[in-house]
């Protein structure tokens, strides 16, 4: 920005090299407080990460990106004492806070006072000092480098530690669990100084005498205090509370409880094998026919393998009213199968001619019900935020629910699928799960005509293509010969599949089949407009899946994360939780709502200020 | 022979029925029924002590050691012996006693020697819980020369392997022999790797045993420090299990390890790894959250780490208020503990002594440089209030470490005028002094000797309270600490004291006494005994007075200590108490009419070092003092003897000192 002057060149780069410094900077402050404070939210409670410019008496001055503060007063009497606290309080969710102060010079008395205070301290003295008489503002707590003592909301202090001086780097650790505070001294702690703090204190540092001068450390640079290793104690501490959290005499009930969790998880995702043994095996009773449990399976499949059509039409045979009535539903659906055309993995486009890449064909495992580490902000969302929240997309379940019996055709013996109970755990590889093409064609043919449209009748013809093709091998294109269509491809070949992604596949067929659909996508938007009323949700999804045509590489636009098959994850289990509202069960199951429940609570733990949720994070007990 | 074993006394009679039938089945002459009445007998005694005893008073050890031994028992029955034996060792010392008797650690050392690994660990099993009773002998461990290394090579074979064989080293390792054996046979490259065992166990034992090792010794020590374990330092190693999420046996266990080999000079005090692990861990385990044994350790650890280091010390004072923690440590059992609950009670009665000694050792350690230090532990609750009844306690322990501690606070002068006089802290120290063991009496003399400093207010009352005949008699002890104390004190009570106080050290320490410790093989002997004769010989009344009785004794020694093999400090001290003798009126002539010392002046005159040439000038400076009767005499003799020619080149000396005094007692000749 500045630097356009010839002569400027050397002053520029220096600037230059200062920004990039201070950029490694900001990156290694960012890193480190991320790694010490995981828990916190800093969109709601951003962390301290400098002096505030605004919240400081004037005799106080700062410098080097407002992380040093000398004391430009005249300093004669304890009245010119002078206080600056930080940009942010600490928020309660990092369970331990620490900063590090460093004296880089005494000045002329050297009465530094180093610690803490609420908003609307009185800026005009140290963190409680001394210096004056009684009735000092209350909720300020310091260390003071003149005589070692710590002054607590009074004017009075206290013995507390050694004195401090040029040179010497003073740090101090507020403990949001049990509302202690200690201070360091040059990498030494020097015990408890403070109990009973209240909540939302700020880093403070209060000067006094002409010459002082202090640099504060945020997480900047490496502290001098082990606190990390203080942290893990803590981190320790609580875990072990909640290990041993007692259940007492109800030992019993805890276990069926467990139990009864973990049996309606395994139905709730369709597991129907693994659930059945779990049942038998437990002596419980499973609340669903296991003929809809597999239903709801196929269901699935058919949605996070991107076969979005074929899903469409199964739900609508199996399930006959439940479309209907959720028209926002259906209309989520549809665009998915837009975004899926685009991406070649629908079955209308597959057919042809498109080959699909593998990577987007693959989907990584079965339905994840919690966060996993490599996709936690999208995948774990719809779950872990709880009760009320409609998954994502912002479709609304208007709970209407289907009456009707629905006339399952139940699954051949031996085509029911069953999940290795580690496959619970995510991400693994998924055994195969043959879709028996048999099955799915009779209850292709049986399609209602009322529902028959240009759609419909696409999917029908499809449906054959995709018989057809799989026995030649088209999903792979590695002359793979199988029987059946395998949705259960090795991740092995992504990488090399990434650099071959065409528009729907490559066909020019598919292309044009895919703009129909949109138009047709436009027209049932516009049709439910009129009939529900606007709805801004579904504009935006549809402007969005749209948005994918205005790039030349969809998959490397600001829109091509809608490609990604994580996407496919709210749609299927919004779709699965409207099925199973219509047979009166919950549309969450037990588990992932206690899970949700618990990150909910921990939410609000760190919104009223207990810090014991830093270290309770509700990952750690999901492996 | 089993109607004989019944005979055997105190077994009461319903138990023996039952009993007498499980040791009856093994002497069946089938050998599968032996096996199963083993089994039967190994269910039976597990967790039932009374049956433990009463089987082995029916004499089944020594047949089950039989059964072990045969090489025609199958490997099974032998297995199961072993494992019987292993439980009955579980039970009281008592059985441990009897096993011990019946030679069951060479049978179990001997089926070490068996190729089934099942087995090995059965043997090594019994083997640990026999070697870590305190009843048994370590030494049975180290008899057989072959045990040590096959112990060794048993290490790789499994995790229980390791588990116990460590345990079994880190009890028997006991004296600087053994550590030196077991370090001579590859400890520690055999025991590193088990630091990073996936068994805790295995790690903690390994730990345990590199403790044992590193105490005091050097070589294990030098040698530790340039260990890696997969790559790694192992003090990188021990610190890593000091982190504070690992449990606290680890924590401190890794801490003593740290601390053992900074003592033994192979870690720097001052590296980080010392002052920023080790001590604050140490400092942690003292406070109020732990177990009172770790308490205890830890205390005790931290005192021996930062002994020698003032500034280890000092960071220590200011760490988590530990001066102010360590009050806690008097206050058990608590009053709260006496009334609701009577295990508590017994738990803190048992542990109340280790605490208050340990407490003791670290104030002492804390304070025996740093003035400011001691400031603080005086000034804490109680604290000379404590100290004195320590003096007093019961327990061995906790005395020797009070007076440890209340010798190290009597390093401070202020604390001698204040504190100790206010607490007439000398009445129980003086009580302690009349018949205590030597270490305590070390202690307790070395901080007699300070309370007699001269401005200590202490010494008067100690005076008077007979000290001095204690005081002689320290000093025909065969201890050499205690016969510096004794002198010393007697030093520092002669320095600047009454005639009175003089003529009575001299008379009740006997002449021949003195001159004992004059020829004593310990210089700091002779050193503090030179002291006191410095100190009896000072003001001129005392001198002639002290010369005119024990002069001729006087001169012998002096002349003794000048002609023999001496350090310069001993010469120096000596020339300076022939000055003194100089400064008399009468004793001055023992000098003058003594030609063969005035040439021994004159040679300390023109030694190389300039401390002696001082002190021999000064001793000819007061020879020829002008003022004196007979000084012009003096200096006619001492011109003729050419000291004048001395004095003169003296005066060109380098050494201000030096050449000041030369030209002082060249004046002496002008006037």
């Amino acid at each position: 920005m500045s630097g356009q002057s010839s002569g400027g060149g050397f002053l520029m780069s220096v600037v230059v090299h200062g920004d990039s410094a201070l950029n490694e900077q900001e990156k290694e402050l960012n890193q480190r407080l991320r790694r010490l404070y995981p828990a916190v939210n800093e969109n709601e409670t951003p962390l301290p990460r400098s002096w505030s410019p605004k919240d400081k008496f004037s005799y106080i001055g700062l410098s080097q990106n407002n992380l040093r503060v000398h004391y430009k007063g005249h300093g004669k009497t304890p009245k010119d004492a002078a206080s600056v606290r930080a940009t942010h309080p600490i928020p309660a969710a990092c369970g331990v806070y620490y900063f590090e102060v460093k004296i880089i010079s005494k000045g002329r008395d050297g009465y530094m006072g180093i610690g803490l205070s609420a908003q609307g301290v009185n800026m005009n003295r140290l963190p409680d000092i001394t210096f004056a008489k009684a009735g000092w503002d209350k909720h300020s707590y310091g260390y003071h480098g003149d005589d070692g003592h710590s002054f607590c909301s009074s004017g009075t202090g206290q013995p507390y530690g050694p004195t401090f001086t040029t040179g010497d780097v003073i740090g101090c650790c507020v403990n949001l669990i049990n509302n202690t505070c200690f201070y360091t001294k040059n990498g030494h702690s020097l015990g408890i100084a403070f109990t009973d703090l209240p909540p939302n204190l700020y880093p403070t540092v209060g000067l006094q005498t002409p010459g002082e001068v202090v640099d504060a450390n945020f997480g900047q640079h490496p502290f001098v205090f082990d606190i990390e290793d203080y942290m893990r104690e803590w981190r320790t501490k609580i875990q072990a509370q909640i290990d041993r959290f007692p259940i007492g005499e109800r030992e019993g009930e805890w276990q069926s409880m467990i139990q009864k969790m973990v049996a309606s998880y395994l139905v709730h995702h369709s597991y129907c094998a693994t659930a059945e043994a779990f049942a038998k095996s437990t002596d419980q009773a499973v609340h669903e026919e296991l003929a809809s449990i597999k239903n709801r399976q196929k269901i699935q499949k058919l949605v996070l393998s991107g076969r979005m059509g074929e899903a469409i039409e199964t739900t609508q045979q199996l399930y006959p009213n439940l479309l209907e009535r959720n028209p926002d539903l259906l209309f989520m659906l549809k665009v998915r199968q837009f975004i899926e055309m685009v991406n070649g993995t629908d079955s209308e486009v597959r057919c042809l001619g498109g080959r699909s890449p593998k990577s987007q064909d693959s989907y990584p495992g079965s339905p994840r019900p919690f966060s996993s580490p490599s996709h936690k902000a999208s995948s774990s969302q719809p779950y872990l935020t709880g009760f009320d929240s409609n998954c994502c997309n912002g479709v609304t379940s208007n709970k209407s629910h289907s009456s009707s019996p629905h006339s399952h055709k139940p699954c051949p013996p031996g085509s029911g699928s069953t999940l290795p109970a580690s496959d619970i755990s995510l991400n693994g590889s998924r055994s195969q799960q043959p879709i028996t093409r048999g099955s799915s064609t009779a209850v292709m043919s049986k399609l209602p005509a009322s529902q028959s449209n240009d759609v419909d009748m696409e999917v029908d013809h499809f449906t054959n293509g995709v018989t057809e093709s799989s026995s030649n091998g088209f999903l792979n294109g590695t002359s793979k010969h199988t029987t059946e269509p395998d949705d259960c491809d090795a991740d092995m070949e992504v990488e090399s599949a990434q650099s071959k992604r065409q528009l729907c596949g490559g066909s020019q067929a598919a292309i044009e089949r895919m703009i129909h659909f949109g138009r047709e996508l436009q027209s049932m938007s516009e049709h439910l407009r009129r009939e529900c009323g606007k709805n801004s949700a579904n504009k935006k999804m549809l402007k969005d899946a749209f948005s994918l045509l205005a790039y030349s590489d969809p998959w490397n636009s600001p829109v091509g994360y809608q490609l990604d098959a994580i996407q496919r994850e709210p749609v299927c289990s919004t779709l699965n939780s409207a099925i199973l509202e219509t047979h009166n069960l919950p549309k969450q199951p037990p588990l992932a709502q206690a899970v949700g429940q618990a990150a909910q609570c921990l939410a609000m733990m760190a919104r009223t200020g207990s810090g014991s949720c830093a270290f309770a994070s509700v990952d750690d007990y999901l492996h | 022979s089993v109607k004989k074993l019944l005979k055997a006394p105190a077994v009461e009679p319903e138990v023996t029925a039952t009993s007498r039938h499980y040791v009856d089945r093994l002497f069946d002459p089938d050998p599968q029924k032996v096996l199963q009445g083993v089994i039967d007998m190994k269910n039976a005694v597990i967790g039932n002590n009374k049956q433990k005893a009463n089987l082995i008073v029916l004499g089944a050890v020594p047949r089950l050691l039989y059964l072990l031994q045969q090489s025609s028992s199958s490997m099974e029955l032998r297995t199961e012996c072993a494992v019987v034996l292993g439980s009955l060792a579980m039970g009281t010392e008592n059985n441990i006693k009897s096993l011990v008797d019946c030679h069951i650690i060479p049978a179990l050392l001997q089926g070490l020697l068996s190729s089934d690994l099942i087995f090995i660990e059965a043997c090594l099993r019994c083997l640990r819980t026999v070697f870590i009773s305190p009843v048994t002998p370590v030494q049975l461990l180290y008899t057989d020369p072959t045990v040590i290394p096959h112990l060794m090579s048993l290490l790789s074979n499994s995790l229980r392997t390791q588990e116990y064989i460590t345990q079994i080293f880190s009890h028997c390792c006991k004296t600087p022999e053994h550590q030196t054996i077991l370090f001579n046979h590859g400890a520690i490259q055999n025991i590193a790797p088990l630091l990073i065992s996936p068994s805790y166990k295995v790690r903690m034992q390994a730990l345990k045993c590199f403790s044992v090792l590193a105490y005091e010794n050097t070589q294990v020590s030098m040698t530790l420090v340039n260990v890696l374990v997969d790559g790694e330092l192992l003090t990188q190693v021990f610190v890593k299990m000091m982190q504070r999420d690992q449990p606290i046996e680890m924590q401190l266990t890794a801490a003593k390890c740290l601390t053992y080999m900074c003592r033994a000079s192979a870690i720097r005090t001052d590296d980080s790894c010392i002052v920023l692990k080790t001590l604050p861990c140490l400092v942690r385990m003292c406070s109020k959250e732990h177990l009172l044994e770790e308490r205890v350790e830890g205390a005790e650890t931290l005192a021996y780490l930062m002994e020698p280091d003032v500034e280890l010390q000092r960071i220590a004072s200011t760490t988590d208020h530990l001066v102010a923690m360590l009050a806690d440590y008097f206050k058990y059992p608590s009053s709260v503990s006496a009334i609701t609950d009577i295990k508590r009670l017994d738990h803190d009665l048992k542990h109340a002594h280790e605490l208050r000694q340990a407490a003791f050792k670290l104030y002492a350690s804390l304070g025996s440089n740093d003035e400011d230090i001691r400031k603080k532990i005086t000034e804490t609750e109680n604290m000379m209030d404590r100290i004195v009844s320590g003096l007093s306690e019961s327990s061995i322990k906790v005395r020797l470490a009070a007076v440890r501690c209340l010798h190290s606070l009597s390093r401070s002068v202020q604390q001698l005028r204040t504190s100790f006089h206010d607490h007439a802290v000398w009445k129980p120290l003086m009580k302690l002094l009349q018949n205590a063991p030597d270490e305590v009496l070390v202690m307790a003399s070395s901080t007699l000797c300070n309370l007699l400093l001269e401005f200590s207010p202490s010494k008067e009352p100690i005076l008077e309270s007979g000290v001095i005949e204690l005081l002689c008699s320290l000093t025909q002890s065969d201890s050499p600490a205690l016969r510096v104390n004794g002198i010393w004190a007697l030093m520092n009570m002669a320095f600047q004291a009454d005639q009175k106080v003089k003529v009575e050290i001299v008379r009740c320490l006997g002449t021949e006494q003195l001159f004992r410790l004059l020829s004593d093989p310990d210089t700091n002997v002779l050193m503090k005994t030179l002291g006191l004769l410095r100190n009896l010989l000072s003001t001129r009344p005392h001198i002639d007075q002290i010369m005119s009785s024990h002069g001729k004794q006087i001169m012998q020694a002096v002349t003794l200590i000048l002609e023999a093999e001496h350090s310069i400090e001993v010469k120096e001290q000596t020339l300076c108490i022939l000055a003194n003798i100089a400064d008399g009126n009468t004793a001055k002539d023992l000098i003058m009419t003594n030609d063969d010392m005035l040439q021994k002046i004159k040679y300390y005159m023109g030694h190389s070092n300039v401390k002696l040439q001082l002190a021999a000038t000064f001793c000819v400076s007061n020879l020829i003092w002008n003022e004196e009767d007979g000084s012009q005499e003096r200096q006619d003799k001492l011109r003729e003897m050419g000291f004048v020619d001395i004095l003169h080149k003296l005066t060109q000396s380098s050494d201000p000192n030096l050449s000041d005094r030369a030209k002082t007692a060249l004046q002496q000749y002008l006037a």
